[in-house]
């Protein structure tokens, strides 16, 4: 129960609020951080797995990229690229670019999967129908093809939101800064109060994000694709 | 750029290290598996519990797992139960869900046609729900090695007695060829785990193979689970 009362006291300490290693700022730097990485892997993960999804070309280089992607374990993303970027920059280059690189790089499959699975999903009948009616290709994919699977594409965001929120965590180990730096601090000082405060902080901002996301899936779900499902 | 001598030197621990890494990912997917299966067999009974296991493992898997194992250290110390309890806590979760659906999804005919062959509730576990789980199951064993493959390399912020090959990537962040030997070995491993487990589950499970035949179009189904990371 000590502990429990060490942690609530730390995690109310004004002291803990304030200045650059902050609550506040290094919450901000876990989300910012996160927030780019997602946003980058998306811009590049969703009109490839769209387009991929809609002509069936590409399919198999998708899997496979997927497949390679699902094994590459985040610190080794992070490693990997710590000896090369240091030579670009040796103070960026070792605290912020390996991380958010690899943030990116492991936030693609997830979305990519998802976006072209949830369109090659989609009830060809329905399809083509669409093209039956004089629909234009890109008008099929936008009245179609991503209002039915939007369901399952923010299902990929929310897998890769949960990838991007612990590599973030994983970044403190070289000195990123965000919340993992509570942890990372905790053990080396062997203070077990700001060790689980900063646990317990990584723990509701990945329950919290993943959590908003599975409710915006549920919003975004078109009411027909509601009432098909029961 | 890479550094040869470093290499044959070290050709030893290398290997010591990857059989490591193999032992640690054995013990949790072993543990988790036997542990799950408990469960899953009890929730068949009781539907109650498997709501509320359910969605404490659903919980438990969000939570990232560098955060896991330093919080371990405060209980456990820097022993190996800090770094397989939460490496079988995240198998468990990735077992428990894929065996009670498996064993749930008999197709109602097919149970009703064990019950006028008059098999008792034992039977029909062994001999009918088991079986049309196993693809399921293997499913599972799949995801859960590769990402036991890659938690195991977090299990270096342990101290040196851990971490399989990612020891390698965490004791001198600057030596390339030290960190390729571990980053690269590492999604070696994994692969190697998916590609193993692929194999063995078309050969377990051949009868699934006719209906992929006729009815695939070889694409993979979405997922909106997320893995652990």
């Amino acid at each position: 129960m000590t502990i429990l009362g060490s942690v609530a006291a730390w995690l109310t300490d004004p002291a803990n609020w304030t200045g650059p290693g902050g609550i506040p700022i290094r919450l901000a730097q876990h989300i910012g951080i996160s927030v780019a990485s997602l946003a980058i892997g998306a811009a590049i993960a969703l009109p490839a797995g769209l387009w991929i999804g809609h002509t069936r070309r590409g399919v198999r280089l998708a899997i496979n990229l997927a497949n390679l992607g699902r094994a590459v374990p985040s610190l080794a993303a992070i490693g990997i690229l710590v000896p090369f970027t240091v030579l670009i920059d040796p103070e960026a280059g070792f605290k912020v670019y390996p991380t958010l690189i690899a943030m990116v790089l492991l936030a693609v499959p997830p979305i990519l999967v998802n976006s072209y699975a949830g369109i090659s999903e989609v009830d060809p009948d329905l399809v083509e129908s669409a093209r039956g009616m004089g629909l234009r290709e890109r008008q099929i994919l936008s009245a179609v093809e991503i209002p039915i699977a939007l369901p399952v594409i923010i299902g990929g965001l929310r897998s890769a939101t949960v990838q991007v929120v612990a590599t973030a965590t994983l970044g403190a180990i070289y000195g990123l800064g965000a919340l993992g730096s509570f942890i990372v601090e905790g053990s080396a000082q062997r203070d077990d109060a700001k060790l689980f405060g900063g646990v317990v902080l990584v723990a509701l901002l990945a329950l919290t994000s993943e959590g908003l996301l599975g409710l915006l899936q549920r919003r975004l779900t078109s009411p027909g694709l509601r009432f098909a499902a029961r | 750029m890479i550094d040869w001598g470093w290499l044959l030197d070290h050709v030893g621990a290398i290997l010591g290290r990857t059989v490591q890494h193999i032992e640690l990912t054995a013990i949790a997917l072993v543990v988790g598996f036997a542990l799950s299966f408990l469960m899953a067999l009890l929730s068949l009974r009781r539907p109650g519990v498997y709501t509320i296991v359910s969605g404490l493992a659903g919980i438990f898997f969000t939570i990232p797992s560098y955060a896991m194992f330093a919080a371990f250290v405060a209980f456990t110390g820097l022993s190996i139960l800090t770094a397989e309890i939460p490496l079988v806590l995240y198998t468990f979760v990735i077992f428990i869900r894929n065996m009670v659906v498996g064993l749930q999804s008999v197709p109602r005919d097919v149970s009703e046609a064990a019950e006028g062959l008059g098999f008792t509730t034992r039977q029909r576990l062994i001999r009918v729900e088991i079986p049309l789980a196993i693809p399921l199951v293997m499913a599972g064993l799949r995801l859960a090695s590769v990402s036991t493959i890659g938690l195991v390399t977090i299990t270096s912020i342990l101290g040196d007695s851990f971490g399989g090959l990612g020891f390698f990537i965490t004791e001198r962040p600057f030596f390339a060829t030290e960190v390729l030997v571990g980053a690269i070995g590492s999604i070696l491993l994994a692969l190697g785990a998916d590609v193993l487990f692929a194999r063995l589950q078309r050969r377990l499970t051949p009868w699934s193979q006719v209906g992929r035949a006729r009815t695939g179009d070889g694409l993979p189904r979405s997922t909106d689970r997320p893995v652990p990371a």
